[in-house]
């Protein structure tokens, strides 16, 4: 079962400025809160989720980072190509890691991340998932995305203001955290909708 | 560049003010009060995501727009953009008390999915419940409309995952049936293009045709997420969702009872050779629901096992063949698992998948499913289970230890099959030099799940190699860069980090006496034999500065820490020996990488007393290499933290009452030794090549020769005059800017202590060579006995003796 997906930045070294960035959350369903039936429970529960995300992007980047200096890839190769062409998806930096239960979910779950440009994509999930189908939804979403919002250009703030699009292609691709399998005319399909869904 | 941008509209969603909040409310509740569906409200609810998502603090919103952003989700004009837009809002100010929408408020089965999310994530399970209750039954009466249940069954599917008693079992056992209807009877035409319309166009012009497989050839047999065609008709769809959910419910929210059939019944399938019910498969329309959905399922996998053998034309689609044959393992496993009598049916065209993937390199990660299937249906299937697991243990490490995902998928599958029969797991613990190429590849995302895997690894016949290889670990990083280097095609896109240079490394690995050293140390299975790798060291030192070789180093220090946790649990006398020597010898003979001795040190240097109080007669039995280790150090080796841990271990244990073979000649021995060596390391004459010794290190062979001493008590005199020696050191000016005030006042007090004990030699052996029955707490209790008061007695019988002094 998917319980979360992230987009947040990437920085390409520890050195660089700035923080890690959550672009954007989504929880599908949530971790039963505890019975505290104290009056700002709700909103202590909501911080929760939210340290609880930024923490998964923490570790993701620097996860990242780690890999990308043991592969010897350095800072240079971060800077996007034109955007004419397309990002090679395939050989884009990606890994998975274990949560070990308490730090920061109450179950262990797996983070299965992928790492394009200077954003990084991410799904929380249960500990014993079809990993070969999280990777490739994951590549998927983040082509799909990618090509949709035109990160490639810049001013990338569009990604902050489009929440919509967003939500559109997860709730064909990945709806209700459900992962498809889906094959390549199959996704052309829906894509083809989707983008008559949107373009009027 | 992405980051500015970002950063700034992210500050400024932050920083919007609550009067600021609450005229945009007011805006945004207008335009939706007023239907106003127009680019305007578009823009104004992806602001209003953006402050609500962009901080971790709740953003209060008027009640009204809230109301409204509520309606408008239920509302049937309203476009899907903007619906979406007011759940996503809604379910980012989760968990929220002032929600009042329901399930009963959606208009159509879209709606209803976009409610149940906001639903789902408020954390509540009463509404999880609710929500489940309704959507089933909305699934159970719109029996007919296909592009409804598409929208459903994944909230049916996360709502049974999330609790999996809130359904109700009739309608789950109904769903099941018609899950099964969907995996089997899908239909096997391409969907219709859409009407285009238009006057010319003719009706029903073109009959689509029938679906293909992967390879392009007409589709042999039923509907699956394998075949491919130009459009999908609804049941198509509903094939792809329910082969999506379908181990999860089986597992979970589905069947879980079989029937009539009793627990006798089971066994006596389970024994026999061929089931003769699991051929009937005619009477299956008449089975229960359960059955029929297990039945169909089996069906169903057994036909994506068929398929996944085609080359499929696209890229992509062989990437999801891959997928859906892990799926289908999974799930054979499952249905096995609940219903016995299908691993007969299951197990020919698994062994014969085996077969097949044993010999692609390029599937991998699919023999471990296949693997775990093997192991978990034992007795039948012991022959095929040792078979893979011996591929697996041997093979796949080698040559695929640069793969994260496979790595972490490789050492999860380690850790759930721990129970694994005898010879497996004899398998999997002496082919650890394989395991521990992945740990080397990939130390950070692997170093957790190995300390837990590490207990149940060492075991007393490979503890002394593991340490060993351990040790390694970094030059087994740098050994498996070379050998990438050496082997990859130079056309393909180097595994290997390109930023280092290795001049010379490749041509220094022809020599046969290298060569050697370096198959051995990339072995795939315990040799039980240990070689002396430092040759290979200074043949690869110029890979030691890769950001991999580093990471793994800085990895170590944890594993070794988990190592001794472990072994420390079983190890017997002589194995604990045996371990320490192994510390002595390889402190000094570890790969050059940068700080990678010193942590190392620090960590030996506290599980090497750790070793000798488990077993304290091992330094009597190895007196002779610690004189060795003791009588070599000097230079800038005597800072080290080995020699402090190594000299207190000597002053605690070598006595007669810890090991009677204990002789007066090798205390005296060491007495010499360590006396050499404190002059060596508190030398006044200044020299610039030999710094002096930390205070540590001086106060611990203070310490330990005074204990020798009285134990041999002709020595006595001799430390005496030491320790005198020592007290003026640590006062003359001349030894000042070195050592700090504080270091110099407590070799002073050291010194002068022992001095004041060795006074009362008798006293002196009782405090300093404690027999056994000092750990009990009686000891310290008994006022006749206990040792604070001994020693208080003695120092205030020393006082007054020097108060009776002239002078």
């Amino acid at each position: 079962m998917v319980h979360a997906f992230l987009i947040h930045t990437l920085r390409a070294a520890k050195a660089e400025e700035g923080f890690c960035r959550v672009l954007y959350s989504c929880f599908f369903g949530a971790e039963n809160s505890p019975n505290d039936s104290q009056p700002h429970g709700a909103e202590r529960d909501r911080l929760l989720r939210k340290e609880q995300i930024l923490a998964v992007a923490r570790q993701v980047e620097s996860m990242f980072q780690l890999q990308q200096q043991a592969c010897g890839r350095h800072a240079v190769d971060l800077q996007p190509q034109s955007s004419d062409d397309p990002v090679a998806l395939h050989e884009a930096p990606c890994g998975v890691f274990r949560l070990a239960p308490g730090d920061p979910f109450q179950e262990p779950r797996t983070v299965v991340w992928l790492g394009v440009l200077s954003i990084g994509f991410a799904l929380v999930l249960d500990t014993h998932e079809n990993l070969l189908l999280v990777e490739s939804t994951l590549r998927l979403l983040a082509r799909l995305l990618l090509d949709h919002l035109r990160l490639l250009v810049p001013g990338g703030a569009n990604l902050l203001l489009r929440a919509d699009l967003i939500e559109g292609i997860l709730t064909r691709f990945l709806p209700h955290g459900q992962l498809l399998f889906l094959n390549d005319q199959f996704v052309q399909g829906l894509e083809k909708e989707f983008s008559a869904a949107w373009s009027h | 560049m992405l980051a500015a941008g970002t950063e700034s509209l992210l500050r400024q969603a932050r920083e919007v003010g609550a009067v600021e909040l609450g005229r945009f409310c007011a805006r945004i509740s207008a335009l939706l009060q007023a239907e106003d569906w127009g680019p305007d409200t578009l823009d104004a609810l992806r602001r209003l995501f953006l402050i609500v998502a962009a901080t971790k603090y709740s953003r209060r919103l008027e009640p009204t727009c809230v109301a409204l952003l509520q309606a408008a989700l239920c509302s049937p004009r309203c476009p899907e953009r903007l619906q979406l837009l007011c759940a996503a809002v809604l379910r980012e100010m989760a968990p929220s008390d002032s929600l009042s929408l329901s399930c009963d408020h959606a208009q159509s089965s879209r709606q209803l999915g976009l409610v149940a999310s906001v639903l789902l994530a408020q954390g509540d399970p009463q509404q999880v419940r609710t929500v489940g209750q309704c959507v089933i039954k909305v699934l159970e009466s719109r029996q007919s409309e296909g592009p409804s249940l598409t929208h459903l069954l994944p909230v049916v599917s996360k709502v049974a995952s999330l609790a999996p008693d809130a359904l109700p079992e009739e309608q789950t056992k109904a769903l099941s049936k018609r899950l099964g209807d969907w995996l089997r009877y899908a239909s096997v035409q391409q969907g219709a293009a859409h009407a285009s319309g238009g006057f010319f166009s003719t009706p029903r012009a073109r009959q689509p045709g029938p679906v293909t497989e992967m390879d392009g050839s007409v589709a042999t047999d039923f509907f699956t997420v394998l075949s491919t065609g130009q459009r999908f008709t609804e049941d198509q769809r509903l094939n792809v969702q329910a082969f999506s959910m379908l181990r999860a419910w089986l597992l979970q929210g589905g069947p879980t009872r079989r029937g009539a059939t009793d627990a006798d019944d089971r066994s006596e399938l389970e024994g026999s050779t061929v089931s003769v019910l699991s051929a009937a498969s005619t009477a299956s329309h008449l089975l229960p629901p359960a059955e029929w959905l297990r039945e169909k399922a089996l069906e169903y996998c057994q036909r994506l096992l068929e398929q996944s053998g085609r080359r499929a034309l696209r890229k992509a689609d062989s990437d999801l063949q891959k997928a859906c044959l892990v799926e289908a393992v999974l799930v054979l496993d499952v249905l096995c698992r609940q219903d016995p009598s299908f691993l007969y049916r299951a197990l020919p065209s698994l062994r014969a998948l085996r077969t097949r993937l044993c010999g692609d390199p390029a599937c991998a990660r699919v023999l471990l499913p296949v693997a775990q299937f093997f192991l978990h249906h034992g007795e039948a299937a012991a022959v095929d289970a040792d078979a893979v697991c011996q591929h697996l243990f041997t093979r796949i490490p080698s040559e695929h230890f640069h793969s994260p995902v496979l790595a972490f998928e490789f050492v999860q599958f380690c850790r759930d099959h721990l129970l694994l029969s005898g010879s497996n797991l004899d398998l999997l613990r002496t082919s650890f030099p394989n395991l521990f190429k992945f740990l080397a590849w990939s130390s950070p995302a692997l170093t957790s799940e190995f300390v837990a895997l590490l207990p149940a690894l060492v075991n007393a016949g490979t503890a002394v190699e593991m340490l060993h290889l351990l040790l390694d670990l970094p030059s087994l990083t740098a050994a498996l860069e070379l050998q990438l280097r050496l082997l990859q095609a130079a056309s393909e896109r180097p595994l290997w980090d390109a930023s280092v240079k290795a001049p010379g490394c490749l041509e220094a690995l022809r020599d046969p006496q290298a060569q050697g050293l370096f198959q051995h140390l990339l072995r795939a299975k315990a040799s039980g034999t240990v070689e002396r790798l430092t040759p290979l060291h200074q043949l690869l030192q110029p890979l030691a500065s890769c950001a991999r070789v580093l990471q793994c180093a800085q990895a170590v220090p944890t594993l070794l820490r988990a190592f001794f946790a472990a072994v420390t649990q079983f190890a017997d006398g002589a194995l604990a020996s045996q371990l320490a020597l192994l510390l002595l010898e390889r402190s000094d003979s570890l790969f050059q990488v940068e700080g990678y001795e010193a942590d190392v040190h620090r960590v030996l240097s506290s599980e090497f007393p750790g070793l000798c109080r488990l077993h304290p007669p091992l330094v009597v039995e190895r007196a002779k290499e610690l004189l060795e280790f003791v009588g070599s150090l000097g230079g800038p080796r005597s800072t080290g933290h080995m020699l402090t841990s190594v000299v207190w271990a000597i002053g605690e244990y070598l006595s007669v009452s810890w090991d009677r073979r204990c002789t007066v000649e090798q205390i005296n021995r060491f007495f010499e030794a360590l006396e050499a060596l404190l002059f060596e390391v508190t030398q006044s004459r200044p020299s610039a090549t030999l710094p002096r010794g930390p205070p540590q290190v001086i106060t611990v062979l203070m310490t330990t020769l005074t204990k020798l001493a009285s134990r041999s008590q002709d020595l006595i005199p001799r430390i005496s005059l030491l320790l005198s020696k020592m007290r003026t050191l640590a006062q003359s000016p001349a030894v000042g800017p070195v050592h700090g005030e504080d270091d110099l006042g407590a070799v002073r007090t050291r010194a002068t202590e022992l001095l004041n004990l060795l006074k009362m030699p008798s006293v002196a052996q009782f405090v300093l060579t404690p027999s056994m029955e000092v750990s009990q707490p009686r000891y310290h209790r008994d006022c006749n006995t206990a040792l604070p008061l001994a020693l208080d007695m003695v120092s205030r019988l020393l006082e007054r003796e020097a108060g009776l002094l002239p002078g």
